[in-house]
Order: structure tokens, then sequence, then C-alpha cells
């Protein structure tokens, strides 16, 4: 044989959860000095295959080999030692640990006396090579980090060589909380990395990301691999079509209706204040962290009332994060979606089955949560489709104005359609969006947009002016404000 | 200069340690002397031990409800079994230690809620304290009663004994790999295990240690009170809690401070005296005890407010 004995390879692997396939016979070769794009709709597998990988999962049926040896029995251990390496879609640093702290715990093979300066050595020298000038103080808790801050260490720990030097390293959706200097860093080093003879495995939803960096690209659909080509035989489309999810049509500004009956203000400390208008979906835009989330918290703060419940909320909030703000590990999917509606479900104080039932069976039919049954927990749905009980959580209030901090992260391009399609039909009804986006293209479907910087509304976009250009000429200062 | 979560979180039990003692030292000037900072703090330092005992469980996102029967255990044991029979005291004491990380484990492995296991385990413990002595007596062990009623130059036993165990369970806890590893269970289990890690020992040597802490306890408090009774040191699973808190723990996360923990104690230990010095009639004692843990945390949490609206970004 002529090429190199694969990195790792995962052969006819196949996991099953109750009734749902996971993984159907799928079969994957990593060779060193490549990177694969892995792409595919939520739910699709991909998620499920790399627990297979790292060792956190067990398929009941196949076989997994590195460097030509079958390694039997497989485990975390053993792929650590591997010098498999893995950064995941939600966040999993100790926030209550010091970063050198966290290169402890990612690192087995570090202690013994002075342990702490060789962990700074470490992390530091990974985090200046991946992202220079990042401007991160490893000694500082992990909690007290922005998202893209603590997605940025996650990221350098993955490629961090503590004496075991990462040879696979897994990118699930790692771009997500970062804003588009940082991803350009990221996907830099990843070339680097890769041309030295590393692999890598990127998953993403920007397809952009993975058709420009990846060198071999892998469409996964329901459990099983579906298309495997070099990056050169797939463009965007292309590689949409293969996912088989709906055509991405070009996305299209409301006008605006001519309303102006004012629903929400909030005047800010400086710059431009904010309002919104019925039936408006205003979007925030801008590079991540300046301020956006703050307003939108401040917004629900200011409508919300803490010590007593209104009868009709004012405003609804459809968290981003949502390990963290949105969904309750332990309840059932039912559970996590008419939380915010109990009152409209019960009567004198008693919660109503029967229509507890009805609304959750609506809902699923209406936004298509992927699931055989609606008392199955949570956390059985993939990431995206818990993200579609957040949004079912929120719409299905009787609130006029909903609060969106970056919904869509993570969530596959035929959900994100679906959902465009139910904010627009909302918004003619009369409902008002807030809408906080890192992506251009939702910034796109938006009304009115106002772009943020250094926690400062500094413009106001409507109609055709929304555009790409304006909003980043906007969001760096000194060019045009 | 930024300061530091963990300054802000050590300066709000250190502020009120220091009023407190200013209070005392003001309603009773004569104990501004080495006599009576040790009489102040003699009661603190197993009160102390048992707060880091029960910090090591708060931790790992536990609770041990069982920390005041099992220091009365342990000090019926030191005051029969230790003080008779050295050997098969430190045996049965070594025993308690495996049963605490089994404990550990079996709490992680069935996925029990904590609270409910150590509650029942108090009932053991006490069980068991109560066959070992039916009536208060036993003698404290010769050793154990001359650390503590020592007198070295300079500086009473009871601060050297809180500042050796304060700097001692930092480096332990805040320091060490093991330290880390505990803390980072607290944190986010599943980081550590995709790390490789396993928590199950972690777990496990987090109650052991914690085990290791309470015994000390118990063994402290005989050495002061040369006898024991089954029921002698109940009150301590609230006081140590309580001590954890007010030292800038929290009950979830793995965010602990042991030098804040011994503060706490420390605090806790005084507020009492304060209040006698104030001639507060005892029934109305443990009310002020708590007014006193509640003025604390609202300074606390107001400092978190201010921490939170300066420190974003």
């Amino acid at each position: 044989m002529l090429l190199p004995p694969a990195v790792f390879e995962v052969s006819d692997a196949a996991v099953r959860f109750g009734e749902v396939r996971a993984l159907d016979g799928v079969s994957l070769a990593i060779l060193p000095g490549e990177c694969i794009g892995l792409v595919g709709h939520n739910g699709a597998g991909k998620s499920t295959i790399v627990s297979v990988i790292n060792g956190g999962l067990t398929p009941q049926q196949g076989e997994i080999f590195s460097d030509g040896t079958r390694l039997a029995p497989y485990g975390i251990g053993v792929a650590r030692n591997r010098g498999v390496r893995c950064v995941f879609q939600e966040l999993s640093l100790c926030p209550n640990l010091s970063i050198i702290e966290n290169t402890r715990i990612m690192h087995r093979t570090l202690g013994g006396f002075g342990w702490r300066a060789r962990a700074r050595a470490i992390i530091a020298a990974s985090l200046d090579a991946v992202f220079p000038g990042h401007g991160i103080d490893v000694g500082d808790q992990v909690g007290v980090l922005s998202i893209a801050q603590r997605q940025m260490v996650e990221i350098a720990m993955a490629f961090s060589d503590a004496g075991q030097p990462p040879r696979l390293v897994i990118l699930d959706e790692p771009t997500s909380s970062l804003d588009a200097g940082l991803a350009t860093q990221l996907l830099a080093h990843v070339r680097r990395f890769v041309a030295a003879g590393g692999a890598v495995i990127l998953i993403s939803h920007m397809l952009n990301e993975i058709l420009e960096t990846a060198s071999r690209i892998v469409v996964m659909k329901d459990g099983k691999i579906v298309a495997e080509r070099a990056a050169g035989g797939f463009d965007h489309a292309g590689l949409v079509k293969a996912m088989g999810s709906v055509a991405t049509h070009q996305a299209t500004a409301r006008r605006s209706t001519g309303a102006s009956q004012s629903v929400l203000d909030l005047p800010m400390a400086k710059g431009q204040p904010f309002r919104a208008c019925k039936g408006e979906v205003v979007g925030l835009a801008g590079l991540g962290g300046h301020g956006q989330t703050r307003m939108l918290l401040a917004l629900f703060d200011h409508h919300a009332p803490q010590w007593w419940p209104r009868r009709d909320p004012a405003v609804t909030f459809v968290a981003g994060d949502r390990r963290e703000n949105g969904i309750f590990d332990r309840w059932s999917i039912l559970k996590n979606m008419t939380i915010a509606t109990l009152s409209d479900l019960s009567r004198r104080g008693l919660l109503q089955d029967g229509a507890e039932t009805a609304r959750g069976a609506t809902w699923k039919t209406r936004i298509e949560i992927r699931t055989a049954n609606m008392e199955n927990p949570i956390l059985s749905l993939s990431g995206g489709n818990q993200q579609k009980v957040l949004f079912a959580r929120a719409l299905s209030t009787r609130a006029p104005v909903v609060l969106m901090d970056d919904p869509m992260r993570g969530v596959d391009v035929g959900t994100k359609q679906e959902v465009y399609g139910i904010i627009r039909t909302e918004a003619e009804a009369g409902r008002t969006f807030v809408w906080y986006s890192t992506e251009m293209e939702e910034m796109q479907l938006c009304d009115r947009v106002y772009v943020f910087r250094e926690g400062v509304i500094v413009a106001e976009l409507t109609g055709d002016a929304i555009s790409e250009h304006n909003i980043l000429a906007a969001s760096f200062e000194g060019t045009a404000a | 200069m930024r300061i530091s979560t963990d300054m802000l979180r050590i300066a709000v039990p250190v502020a009120s340690l220091l009023l407190l003692l200013a209070g005392v030292f003001y309603l009773q000037p004569r104990a501004m002397s080495y006599n009576g900072l040790n009489l102040l703090f003699n009661l603190a330092v197993p009160i102390a031990l048992a707060t880091i005992a029960q910090m090591l469980i708060m931790a790992v996102n536990d609770l041990d409800l069982s920390m005041g029967t099992f220091v009365s255990f342990v000090a019926c044991v030191a005051a029969t079994y230790l003080h008779d029979t050295p050997i098969l005291g430190v045996l049965v004491l070594l025993g308690a230690i495996a049963t605490y990380a089994a404990l550990g484990v079996i709490i992680y492995l069935r996925d029990l809620p904590s609270i409910v296991v150590t509650l029942g385990m108090s009932f053991v413990w006490g069980g068991l304290a109560v066959l070992i002595l039916p009536a208060p007596g036993g003698t404290a062990p010769e050793w154990a009663r001359a650390v503590m009623i020592s007198k070295p130059p300079l500086v009473p036993m009871a601060i050297i004994a809180s500042v050796l165990l304060a700097v001692f369970a930092h480096l332990l806890i805040m320091r060490s790999s093991l330290g880390v590893l505990i803390r980072g269970v607290g944190g986010n289990q599943r980081s550590v295990q995709r790390a490789g890690w396993s928590v199950i020992a972690a777990r496990a040597s987090a109650y052991a240690l914690a085990a290791c802490f309470a015994v000390a306890a118990g063994i402290c408090l005989v050495g002061l009170t040369t006898s024991a009774d089954a029921n002698i040191a109940l009150r301590y699973t609230l006081l140590s809690i309580a001590g954890v808190i007010l030292g800038g723990g929290e009950f979830t996360g793995g965010r602990i401070s042991p030098v804040g923990a011994v503060i706490g104690a420390l605090t806790l230990t005084l507020a009492g005296s304060f209040l006698s010095f104030l001639r507060i009639s005892p029934d109305w004692q443990i009310g002020a005890q708590g007014g006193i843990l509640i003025i604390v945390l609202a300074v606390r949490l107001l400092l978190n407010r201010l921490e939170s609206k300066g420190g974003a970004r």
C-alpha cells in the first residue's frame, strides 16, 4: 500500500439509542496530513461519530484501528494516549478553575512538583500559536472569561502538547462563538497543523469554512455517510444538495410596514437609543461580545418584573447558550417546552394534562421536533432540536416581544429556514422580534438593524441599507459610523 | 490593578472576623491577652477541621448532613478505644475513613442525592456512638490532651493550630494536583471524565480526605473536653456548612476557599462569645447568630453584584 496507515480508522460502526439509529454502519479513515470536513444536518450522526472516535461512546458494532493496529478495548484513556483531542460544541472547561489548572486536568501526565509553571508555559505557547495577540491572562479563572475567550482557550487546549503531541484534533463547531478575525486565525492554524502532518476533523455549519479548509469532505445523513469527495469536488450548492436539506434561497429583507407604534424602548447611556415597533424584526449586529447580549438582558429586566409575574408577559427570551441558560437537563421535552406557559395551561392552579399534551403535539409537528415521544428526556435530542424546543417555548407564550440571543448557534441550514419562516409569519401577525446574531444572512431578514461597537449603538440601518458591507463598515472603528 | 475574584472572595470573611474581634475587644479588653485569645478560639479548632471536611464534600457538589454525628462518633472512639487499645482504635477510625470513601463511590455510581445518603448515615454514626459510649464519659488519649492544652510561647495554641490548618488545607486543596482534580469534578465533571481521569477515584479521595479532617476534628474535640458523649458535636453539621458558606464557598460549582473556611469557622465561634459579652440571653443567641450570618452573606452578595458590574466586558 502506498498510503501511510491511517492515524485513525473506524470500521462499520453502529450505535443505537433505543429506537433511533444514531450511526448505521459508518466507516471512516483519517490519514496524517488530512483535514476532513464533516457536514450534515442536525441529528445526522456527526456528534455520535465524534463520541465514538474520542472513546466516550462504545459502538454496539464495529472496530476501531489506529496506525494499523486494532484497539480493543477502546476508551477515553486509550484515545488520549493515541493523541486524539476534541473540542466539543458546548464549552467543556471547569469554570471554577484557572486556565492553568484546567490545563492540568486536560493533561494527566503533567503532574509532579512545579506543574503550575509547566502548565503555564504549555497553554501560553499554544494560545500564542493559535491566536496570536489573544490578550488572555492564563492565570485567570475560566468563569470570568467571555464565551469567545473560553472557546479560544478550549481550542488552544486541544492543540497544546504536554509530552503527548496531538495527532488527531476534532473540532466540533469551533467557530460558533468566535468572530470573523478569530475564526480566520483558527483556520490558518488548522492548515499549518495539517501541513505539519497532523490530522483534523472539522465540523461546521459554515460551509465556506469547510470548503476553504478541508482537504476531503464527508457528508452524513441519517447516521450514514452519503457522500465523500476531495474538497475540489464540492461547491457550496453541491454540498447543500448532498446534505439533502432545503436549498438556501436568498434571504430577503422585509420592508418596514410603516407601523410606528413603539412597543419597546431603552434609552442608552451613550450612543443612539433603542426602539422597536409592533410587528418589526429588529436585528442587533456587530462583532461578537460588543454589548448585544447585555442589551437584550437589560431589555428583559426592564420589562419582566422579577418580584411578581405579570398575567400577560411583555417579553420572552430565547437563549443561545442552551446548556447554561436554556434547558432543564433532567426534564422531558414536553416539560421543557411548556414551562413558560404553565398559567395558560392550568385551571384554578392545576395543570391540565390534556391541554399540555395537546400543546406539545401541536408544536412538535409545527417545528418538526425529531423524537418519537415528547416525554423523552430533553438530552435525548440533538443540539439543534433542543434549540427548536426553546423556540417553541418562547413562541407559545402570549408575549408580544421575543428577545433572541444568537438562537441559531449550531443549528443546521434546514432548521434555520423553517425557523426563519415561523419568525416571518409571527412578525406579520404583529409580534416583535429583537434578534442578536453573528450571521450576516440573518441580519438581512430584519426590518431594521442596530450595529453595536464597544457596548454602544453606532449605526441604524433600514431596508436596503442592511448589507454585509454596511454592517461591517459600522462594526469596525474608524471606517464609517 | 485588577482585584482577582479569589481576593474578593476572601475579603468578606476576613473583614467580618476582624470586625467581630474588634467588637469583642471593645466589650472585654481583657480578652486581648494570651489566655483570652486561647479561650476565645479554643473550641474553634475542631469546628475549623470539621468545616474543612465539609468543604471537601461541597467541592464535589455534595453536602454532608452526617458531619456532626460523625465527629461525635470519632470523639467517642477516641475517648474509649483510642485511649484503651490504641491499635484497635486506629483500625476503627481507618474503617470509618474507608466507609466515607465507599459512600462517595456509591453516591456517584448510583446517582443518589448525597443529602439523603448522609442523612441516613447520620443515624448510623449516632447509633454507633451510643453503642460505644451509652453514658457521657471516657478519657481522652494523653497525647491529644497534651497537644490541645500545650502553651507555646507568644502565640496561643488555638491560633497556631488554625493558621497551620489554613496553610495546610490551602496547599492540599488549592495548590496540589489532587486538589485541582477534586475541584474540577465540582466544576465540570464531564470535562474531567473526558480528559481520561477516573471520577470515581476523585470522589472517593474527596470523601476520604474529608473523613480524615473529620477524624482530626473529633480527636481535637476530645483533647479539649477530656471526655466524650454521643451527642457532643451534633451542632457541627450546620456550623460546618455555615462556615464554608461564610468563608466564601458555594454549594455548587466547586467554588471553595480553604483559608476562608477556617476564617468562617473562627467567625462563627467568635460570634457566640461576642453575643455573650453583649449579655444577650442564650435564648436569643442562636437567632442573633443567624442574624450575623445573614448580614455577612448580604454583604458578600452586594460585593458580587458590584464585581460583576465592574468586571463585565
